[in-house]
């Protein structure tokens, strides 16, 4: 920048970037996109957090004995491992960052409805991941992350109780959140714009945020009721009192089945839009990915119980959530269908966005099989608590949900920065990440399968080198994680400055200029067309009219 | 402005929604303690007072009428009728909560709180006269009326506000919103309660006082 003298006559287009330079510019913004940003950096550090004690985990694991730390160290470090990336990292991630940036974009609207209360969110947040940091210094959590009582409530000499407080307030959050989404779908959108014009990602965030809305107050009652239980003693969960701990597990898993579909749907939505814009084609069969999203919001609420197979529910119980279980794979599976048949005959460009798309389908492919297996009730009571649960959700959480999001902060980063990433170390670092996970948690379905119980600190010598592996893969896992971190830092500053559409992508939020104004549009956009139609693209118009100007010449 | 007032009659029925889920998983434990333990929740019934809490139930549908007024006369922009009919949903509003204060005094001079047992384990635990599973019904209905009580309280701070912003002049015929959805903030308390009441305090109001 500094090299070239261009003589400027007008002043430098305003962007919702430079529309203010303070510190409190950014701190009482009411600008979604700068909040979008605020959530991005602080869920950034919760990852890193959780990260930490992931690396913790797999370091102790290298080797059979515990070695590295006591069993209640390690009981405290996966425990909060689990809750920061589950609370503070997964649930916010999609839908508070791209979510929060790119939804008013994507309805052509000015914000989002309510404005202030999506700043509070963030503020709310804040506070409940203070408090879980306060939570860690002061001798962190041992229940593991489900805070299964009488464990949790008598014998936990634990912080259980802040812990409890802390996810209270960052539900908070998340309902604002999917209140917020709701209502601005629900009323901001541009004219025109039906409700079948919209991108799938608006129709997954619909149906997360009714997820979010229905399922994070049952959460907020249950660890209320377990603060008042462990703080007072009353007998809500104490079976000598005449309570009952699996009412926990009822209620615990009626929000927090529900929540890894909040994890996964905003991520399918990342993915619907990468495809289609990555292969030039209209999603085949939009109506059905569009409903299926809302289709798995509405089975998540009917399959908490497949989660106690073995905690003394009735039979007939368990046969129903296993059926209504292997019904998720019918959206499921959907989703997967119509985006393979999107690629099909599609003229793919192998760019990193499309690199972690294709990554998504394969990951959640085999992580939503092995749900299945799970499923099933006989063989549940053998893989109950094993290693192979692990693997499977991590499958999901980190090869669906994570990989959606960071396919989306790649695809969507020219929006938010006006700046392209270097595409070839994006190349490297989507590679990475996928052999990493891939090492990291195939070794640990087999490793389970073999009988390795989960939460265990030390286990028996024949099971070493499965560790080994999947220790080795986190290794390259956190090399993977670490250079978006300093490329992307790097292309904030260096990175070559591309036009409103580098990818030529279909869409509202591409038809503003990149980085936005702090309205959104200069316009009043309306829209005549459904979504993924190429050809209305303001940038191929114009190229096939030059092409046809150049014909008459 | 249309728009906005929309937004805001959704997102506070989105909001109460999420209070139903909120209150449902107190409503499940309920039942699910009822059928297990009838005997403990039949007597433990016999230990509330039907009279203060029908008094109750009627002072929150009166409040419920006055509100209602009081969103209907904001609508017309008359703000002194407005500002009246607050002001009364202001004065049943802290009725209720008067009258709650007696009634946990009661209970607590009865040692019938329940944690009064794990602190003082030289207390009957619980009383002997009564059935083992009253402390199941007495943590229910202390959780239950208790977030209520909070409830109302967060209500009357609200209505507070809106009676400020009445004060001043701030509604017009064509802005009423923040009346309207707080009105029905309000009404979603009183139903709550209108749950409560029977759930606790009738359940077994027409069966002698026995169980054991």
């Amino acid at each position: 920048m500094a090299s070239e003298v261009i003589a400027q006559t007008e002043e430098p287009r305003v962007t919702y970037l430079n529309a203010g330079h303070t510190v409190k510019s950014w701190l009482l913004t009411l600008d979604h996109k700068r909040i979008g940003l605020l959530y991005l950096f602080s869920i950034s550090v919760f990852f890193a957090i959780g990260g930490i004690y992931a690396s913790l985990i797999r370091l102790e694991l290298i080797t059979p004995q515990g070695d590295l730390m006591s069993a209640d160290t390690y009981n405290r470090v996966f425990t909060m491992h689990g809750v920061m990336m589950i609370f503070f990292f997964l649930i916010p991630s999609i839908p508070a960052t791209l979510g929060n940036f790119l939804l008013p974009l994507m309805l052509g609207a000015k914000d989002v409805a309510f404005p202030r209360l999506n700043l509070l969110s963030w503020y709310v947040f804040i506070l409940g991941g203070s408090l879980m940091l306060i939570t860690i210094m002061t001798g962190g959590v041992d229940t593991g992350w489900t805070f299964y009582p009488p464990y949790s409530s008598i014998y936990s000499n634990t912080q259980v109780t802040l812990a409890g407080v802390s996810i209270f307030i960052t539900g908070f959050s998340s309902i604002l959140t999917g209140l917020n989404f709701m209502v601005t779908i629900h009323t901001m959108r541009a004219p025109g714009l039906t409700w079948f014009r919209l991108p799938l990602f608006v129709w997954a965030h619909y149906a997360t945020s009714l997820i979010q809305v229905l399922g994070t107050p049952v959460i907020a009652i249950t660890v209320l009721a377990l603060a008042f239980e462990r703080t007072l003693q009353i007998g809500i969960f104490d079976p000598k009192l005449g309570g009952d701990p699996v009412l926990f597990q009822h209620m615990f898993w009626f929000y927090s089945h529900p929540a890894v579909y909040i994890m996964i749907i905003p991520s399918m939505g990342v993915v619907s839009e990468l495809i289609a814009n990555m292969t030039r084609k209209k999603i085949f069969g939009y109506h059905f990915v569009a409903f299926s999203s809302l289709a798995i919001a509405v089975f998540g609420f009917l399959v908490w119980g497949h989660h106690m197979f073995t905690s003394s529910q009735s039979m007939y119980a368990g046969m129903v959530f296993s059926l209504i279980t292997y019904a998720v794979a019918i959206p499921s599976a959907i989703k997967i269908f119509n985006w393979t048949a999107t690629i099909f005959k599609g003229s793919v460009s192998y760019d990193t966005p499309m690199i972690y798309a294709l990554a998504f389908i394969g990951l959640f492919t085999v992580g939503g099989m092995t749900g299945l297996f799970l499923a099933a009730l006989g063989l549940d009571v053998h893989l109950h608590d094993t290693y192979f649960v692990v693997a499977h959700f991590h499958y999901v959480m980190v090869g669906g949900a994570i990989i959606g999001y960071l396919g989306g902060l790649h695809f969507w980063w020219p929006k938010i920065t006006g700046r392209m990433y270097p595409e070839i170390w994006g190349r490297i670092s989507a590679s990475i990440i996928f052999l990493g996970f891939n090492l990291t948690f195939f070794p640990q379905f087999i490793v389970g399968y073999l009988g390795m119980p989960r939460r265990y600190h030390a286990y028996v010598p024949e099971f070493q080198v499965w560790h080994i592996l999947s220790s080795a893969g986190a290794s390259l896992l956190a090399i993977g994680f670490i250079m978006p971190v300093v490329y992307l830092t790097w292309s904030l500053k260096y990175g070559e400055k591309v036009g409103d559409n580098p990818w030529m992508a279909a869409g509202l939020e591409w038809e503003t200029s990149s980085p936005p104004p702090p309205e959104n549009f200069t316009y009043q956009p309306v829209i005549n067309h459904d979504a993924y139609e190429f050809e209305n693209v303001k940038e191929i118009k114009e190229a096939a009219a030059r092409e046809a100007a150049l014909q008459t010449a | 402005m249309e728009q906005q007032k929309e937004a805001g009659t959704i997102g506070m029925w989105l909001f109460l929604l999420t209070e139903i889920m909120f209150f449902g998983g107190l409503f499940l434990a309920y039942s699910i303690y009822r059928a297990k333990y009838p005997d403990g929740f039949l007597q433990g019934s016999h230990l509330l007072s039907v009279p203060l809490g029908g008094l109750n139930t009627v002072v929150l549908i009166v409040s419920s009428l006055t509100m209602a007024m009081g969103v209907h006369y904001s609508q017309l922009g008359e703000r002194k009728k407005l500002l009246g009919f607050l002001a009364l949903t202001l004065v049943l509003g802290s009725v209720f909560l008067i009258v709650k204060y007696f009634e946990y005094k009661e209970k607590f001079e009865h040692h019938l709180f329940p944690a009064y047992w794990t602190y003082h384990p030289a207390a009957d635990h619980p009383p002997t006269q009564y059935h083992g599973h009253v402390q199941v019904f007495l943590w229910i209905y202390f959780m239950m009326t208790g977030l209520h009580a909070l409830h109302m309280i967060i209500g009357i701070a609200l209505l507070l506000v809106i009676m400020f912003m009445a004060y001043r002049g701030k509604f017009t015929k064509e802005y009423n919103s923040p009346v309207e959805i707080f009105g029905l903030y309000w009404h979603f308390v009183d139903i709550v309660w209108i749950f409560l009441f029977p759930l606790l305090y009738l359940t077994g109001f027409h069966v002698s006082s026995g169980g054991h």
